[in-house]
């Protein structure tokens, strides 16, 4: 964005004045803004609140707000995304069912002037995969992540919907024509996309339930200590639908980051996520359904990529990053036909 | 004709290497990670100048053999894709999965080598 580090800290302080008042005072400080890289789709940035007040209270943020991008990805992404006042509402009300996620100070509005966002609490722990995956430190939580994200899956399922924002319905059948739809219209046919479009509409089912379904529970958007999971992150794909599509997509082969016989996340076995999902109040689980997940995951992925890519061909948002990632489609076809054929 | 040298291959390895052992050290934060995935594209376009021209040959002589015609890879790439998504063809169709799998493992190739479910296909192959 335009916006410049200076502006957007005199910014926030104006913000904290008006939604902290209470905590921060009249006239609080914004120290240590950083913007924190992870995540190209958002804005993250983490800061240091300092209250005007007596005691002068250090209080640790991160705002999370859109970035201005128009075109194919985010004509791609309308239906899709929520919008940054509807993912703080979600986190707020699974943080509320007892799903660990960072608490929502406040809700940016027009009178802000800073965009669509929402300020939350820092919170500290590992989030890159491949530290979770590897360093010593978290070998203890690696025999029990995948059964606690089955306990954590089943919480956040259990989430009431009447505590939540008007959210879209999307199970398999809208999703299947949405993706089948953005795909098509690239004109760059993928054969083992056609065989997995047909594969998940001949064997689509029903739901058992319909339930708050996060969308992007992966490794990468968990936030770890080694004594387990501190806080679900990144809600911005959260929408009614089937449950078992979150346990799903935390099993597609991408999310291993190389660790491909744990299934879980790179972590962790099926039995165990199933496991602790059921011991938590999770409906039983059927792993065929799981699977059909997995697949559409896979293929979600694929073309996932496919729109990122388009975002650079057409000159939404150039980026090497977004052209090289194309090349991580035949990724997801080698792990369809594993799973098809 | 004689090619010139530096050839293209030639090129771009030089490019490549320059980036990867002078620039990249000297830098740091999202420039850093955004030269590494340059330099990793670079990779991808060394790998495809030596092995695309036989990948596409391959993929053309397999589908050749699957629908049981001659033509060129557009046109033939064209009715794989036209018997997919009309259900002349699917997954239990005789050789399509080993066509397919075999067009996939050459992308992988050049695309990503170091990807584990590739180099675990490669093992199961030996």
């Amino acid at each position: 964005m335009a916006q410049g580090h200076d502006a957007l800290a005199s910014g926030l302080e104006r913000a904290l004045a008006r939604h902290l008042r209470e905590r921060l005072g009249d006239e609080p400080k914004v120290t240590e803004l950083a913007r924190l890289t992870a995540g190209a789709a958002n804005e993250t940035w983490r800061f240091e609140a300092v209250g005007s007040g007596g005691d002068g209270e250090r209080l640790g943020c991160i705002l999370r707000r859109s970035p201005a991008s128009l075109g194919v990805e985010a004509a791609a992404d309308s239906e899709t995304n929520l919008g940054k006042t509807g993912e703080a509402a979600v986190q707020q009300a699974a943080r509320a069912a007892g799903v660990a996620a960072a608490e929502v100070l406040f809700v940016l509005d027009q009178d802000d002037n800073l965009g669509e966002g929402y300020v939350m609490t820092l919170l500290e722990g590992e989030t890159i995969p491949r530290r979770i995956l590897r360093d010593p430190e978290y070998g203890r939580l690696r025999a029990h992540l995948a059964h606690d994200c089955g306990r954590t899956l089943a919480q956040l399922h259990s989430v009431d919907p009447a505590r939540l924002p008007t959210l879209n319905r999307m199970g398999a059948a809208e999703q299947l024509e949405r993706y089948g739809e953005i795909y098509r219209s690239f004109g760059q046919p993928v054969p083992v996309f056609d065989l997995a479009l047909r594969w998940l509409a001949d064997h689509r089912r029903e739901p058992s339930r319909v339930t708050l379904v996060h969308g992007d529970f992966r490794n990468g958007n968990l936030m770890v200590g080694p004594e387990g999971i501190r806080a679900v992150m990144d809600w911005e794909l959260a929408h009614l639908g089937d449950p078992m599509e979150d346990l799903g997509w935390l099993c597609v082969t991408s999310w291993r980051f190389g660790e491909i016989d744990h299934p879980v996340g790179g972590f962790g076995q099926r039995e165990d996520l199933f496991a602790g999902y059921e011991a938590a109040g999770g409906d039983r689980v059927d792993p065929d359904v799981v699977r059909y997940w997995e697949v559409f995951g896979t293929l979600k992925w694929g073309i996932m990529c496919m729109i990122m890519t388009h975002s650079h061909l057409g000159g939404v948002t150039r980026s090497v990053e977004k052209a090289a990632i194309g090349r991580r489609v035949s990724e997801t076809e080698l792990d369809l036909l594993n799973l098809l054929a | 004709m004689p090619t010139d040298r530096p050839t293209v291959p030639e090129l771009v390895e030089a490019v490549r290497e320059f980036m990867e052992n002078e620039v990249q050290p000297n830098l740091e934060g999202s420039v850093a990670f955004h030269t590494r995935v340059a330099v990793n594209v670079l990779r991808i376009v060394e790998r495809e100048l030596a092995n695309g021209e036989a990948l596409r040959a391959g993929e053309r002589e397999g589908l050749a053999s699957l629908l049981g015609r001659d033509g060129d890879l557009d046109d033939l790439a064209n009715d794989l894709i036209k018997g997919i998504r009309g259900g002349e063809l699917n997954v239990d169709t005789p050789g399509l999965a080993d066509h397919l799998r075999a067009t996939v493992m050459a992308k992988l190739a050049i695309d990503n080598p170091r990807y584990k479910s590739y180099q675990r296909a490669l093992e199961q192959d030996a």
